[in-house]
């Protein structure tokens, strides 16, 4: 069967979240089916950055909420920990789930705007019963001095009272709460000016450090990403494109579409203008995605075999895999 | 060459209920027939509030305005704002950040182009979706005949822009203003939309003020580049000199917190520390001093005018990088 290859699945002990043939369909009017995520499979190791990238539509968050099961996969297994996530019934998958928590793209519309920052803290805590009042409120005060918010200050505000980048380390402490193993980060940064993004990114790194998290980055920036990630997947119409660490994949991009996303990147120096356009069009419709490879409709250096048949992942150089048939030299 | 936008010490502020909120002060530009002018800054430095007043879009009883706006030598600061209006679309437009907002939801795009040729040009029915459908295929949308029948829900985000550029330049202005057009884009589409601008800058002769919170997009599209501050003007100059020789510490706080492809992976962001300061009560000095790495007592208590250093390169700075005396890295 057609997949998009396992040749990047490690086995060993320290891998801590395994997909395996995910696909995730959603119908739509007239029968017919998007294809968000199709057959992925990846893996993510104890204390590591996994970043998912790629543009609208490619199916990076569906991926994203799939893990949790919001909602579950069509098919497929998520294996978090040594269990199957897919597997458990709905009381054991939500206390499951207090070990991955989630970081949403827009900052303001994520948190309750009735609430107060207390509240929004407090509600994971109070949900699972964790300590008494007391302790909840030195925990709540802990966290908030964790992401760098004054907890005298913002205690008793509401999320509108606050700029995108506060509201975002107030989602942070939120999602910190609970203590988790792993945070899956979806575009954290994206909705915030340059300047906030680089304290909000270095904050996630510090917060990784201190609670010792396994993360999951999702974003359509590949500059953003170089700065977190240890290992990078970039994703195309549903399907895996190229897997590895950020140094290779950015010194040598064997994919195509990795290529022209990294040149898509503007560079703050004028001296280095660029003439072209690195990637014409826009991705096709995942109702209909094309044949064989489906970034074949944009790639510069597709064949008539990369209609006719599927590329899987194979590696290129040590830790660097790609699906494609014409690799970049 | 003569300016076809001249602004003169161009002051906005709002009265609001906590009081007088100063969003630009003392602001001058100069942009030249066919040249592109950025003006850069974080949320709330007064970068948009500046494009608007150059355009009069701001009046009502809470606004406040001083300082003269000439478009191709005509004082429109002076005129009424029905007066003003006569100069939309034939001499100047805009397009805004989000396309899905600033298009109308229910009016297919063929007669959305349509509108402002009928209005401006006198075209008839036929002619305007003749000319909407030319303005299509400028802009590089495939298949225009088709897109004239759709609703802006039916396109994506890039292609929605193109559409916002589409009505932007069907009446041939001198001057565009895009504020932010590709912050809510995908890194690919936004490469894309920045090359399609600076074609048309060439082909049709217009002006461009690119407003933007990224010094990326800045250094690969613009000839001059003006930063802003906490509503004043920080530093203006043509663009490869400030990216050669920055005299302004914030310019150069905000290039150094941009994440780069071409940098180190898994490194520590710098960050520029603090906030903006409050716009409702200002402290004394300089508006960064209190978030300059290399502040002194002087700038803490006087306020820096804009100064030259040579031919056309303005900042606000009494220790301006590269001069003896500062404390600079």
């Amino acid at each position: 069967m057609a997949g998009s290859g396992t040749a990047h699945l490690r086995s060993n002990d320290e891998v801590v979240l395994a997909v395996r043939d995910m696909v995730v369909e959603f119908k739509v009017s007239g029968g017919r089916v998007v294809n968000a995520v199709s057959n992925i499979s990846f893996d993510v190791c104890r204390g590591e950055t996994l970043a998912i990238v790629g543009e609208s539509g490619c199916g990076k968050t569906t991926l994203g909420k799939a893990i949790l099961q919001l909602p579950p996969p069509n098919s497929g297994d998520v294996i978090f920990e040594g269990t199957n996530l897919t597997k458990l019934p709905k009381e054991q998958l939500r206390s499951a789930r207090t070990a991955m928590q989630m970081v949403f793209q827009d900052p303001i519309s994520s948190l309750d705007p009735r609430m107060t920052v207390k509240e929004l803290i407090d509600e994971p805590l109070s949900t699972w019963d964790r300590g008494t009042d007391d302790e909840r409120l030195t925990m709540i005060h802990e966290l908030l001095n964790n992401v760098g918010l004054d907890p005298a200050i913002v205690l008793n505000r509401r999320s509108y009272e606050f700029s995108g980048g506060q509201c975002q380390r107030i989602s942070i402490a939120r999602s910190l709460a609970l203590e988790p193993r792993m945070l899956i980060c979806d575009e954290p940064v994206s909705a915030l000016d340059v300047s906030i993004q680089a304290q909000i990114l270095n904050l996630l790194q510090d917060m990784k450090d201190r609670y010792g998290l396994t993360m999951v980055f999702i974003s359509h920036d590949l500059a953003v990403v170089k700065a977190v990630s240890n290992r990078i997947m970039v994703m195309y119409l549903g399907k895996i494109c190229e897997v590895g660490s950020p140094d290779a994949i950015y010194a040598k991009p064997a994919h195509h579409y990795t290529s022209a996303l990294i040149n898509s990147v503007p560079i703050p120096d004028p001296t280095r203008k660029r003439t072209t356009v690195p990637l014409q069009g826009e991705p096709p419709s995942p109702v209909a995605p094309p044949s064989g490879c489906r970034f074949r409709t944009r790639c510069p250096a597709a064949t008539e075999k990369c209609a006719a048949e599927e590329p899987q992942l194979r590696e290129v150089s040590l830790g660097q895999f790609v699906a494609c048939h014409h690799p970049r030299g | 060459m003569s300016s076809v936008l001249s602004i003169q010490g161009l002051n906005v502020s709002f009265k609001t209920p906590r009081g007088v909120l100063h969003a630009v002060r003392d602001v001058m530009v100069e942009v030249k027939a066919g040249q592109c002018l950025g003006i850069v800054g974080e949320s709330g430095s007064g970068k948009t509030v500046c494009s608007r007043a150059a355009m009069g879009l701001l009046h009502g009883s809470t606004v406040q305005r001083t300082g003269k706006v000439f478009f191709d030598g005509v004082e429109i600061s002076a005129l009424a704002p029905k007066d003003v209006r006569s100069y939309f679309g034939t001499g100047m437009a805009m397009i805004f950040q989000d396309p899905m907002t600033a298009l109308n939801p229910v009016r297919k795009i063929g007669s959305q182009i349509g509108e402002s040729l009928r209005l401006r040009k006198g075209y008839t029915k036929e002619q305007a979706r003749k000319r909407a459908e030319e303005l299509l295929a400028l802009v590089k949308i495939p298949d225009p005949s088709a897109v004239l029948e759709k609703y802006p829900y039916q396109l994506s985000g890039g292609m929605r822009q193109r559409v916002m550029i589409a009505i932007a330049i069907s009446c041939e202005p001198k001057v565009l203003f895009a504020d932010e057009p590709t912050t809510a884009l995908d890194v690919t589409v936004q490469a894309q939309v920045l090359a399609l601008l600076a074609e048309l800058r060439q082909t049709l002769g217009m002006a461009v003020v690119l407003v933007t919170h990224d010094l990326g997009v800045v250094a690969g599209s613009t000839d001059d580049v003006m930063v802003m501050y906490a509503g004043e003007v920080v530093e203006y100059a043509p663009t490869t000199k400030l990216f050669a020789n920055m005299k302004m510490p914030y310019t150069e706080a905000l290039l150094k917190s941009i994440p780069r492809v071409d940098a180190p992976s898994g490194r520590r962001l710098p960050v520029i520390e603090g906030r903006l300061p409050n716009p409702l009560d200002r402290p004394a000095g300089c508006g960064f001093s209190s978030r300059c790495s290399y502040v002194q007592d002087r700038c803490r208590t006087e306020s820096p005018a804009l100064l030259g250093a040579d031919a056309g390169h303005l900042y606000r700075c009494f220790y301006p990088l590269g001069a003896p005396g500062t404390g600079q890295s």
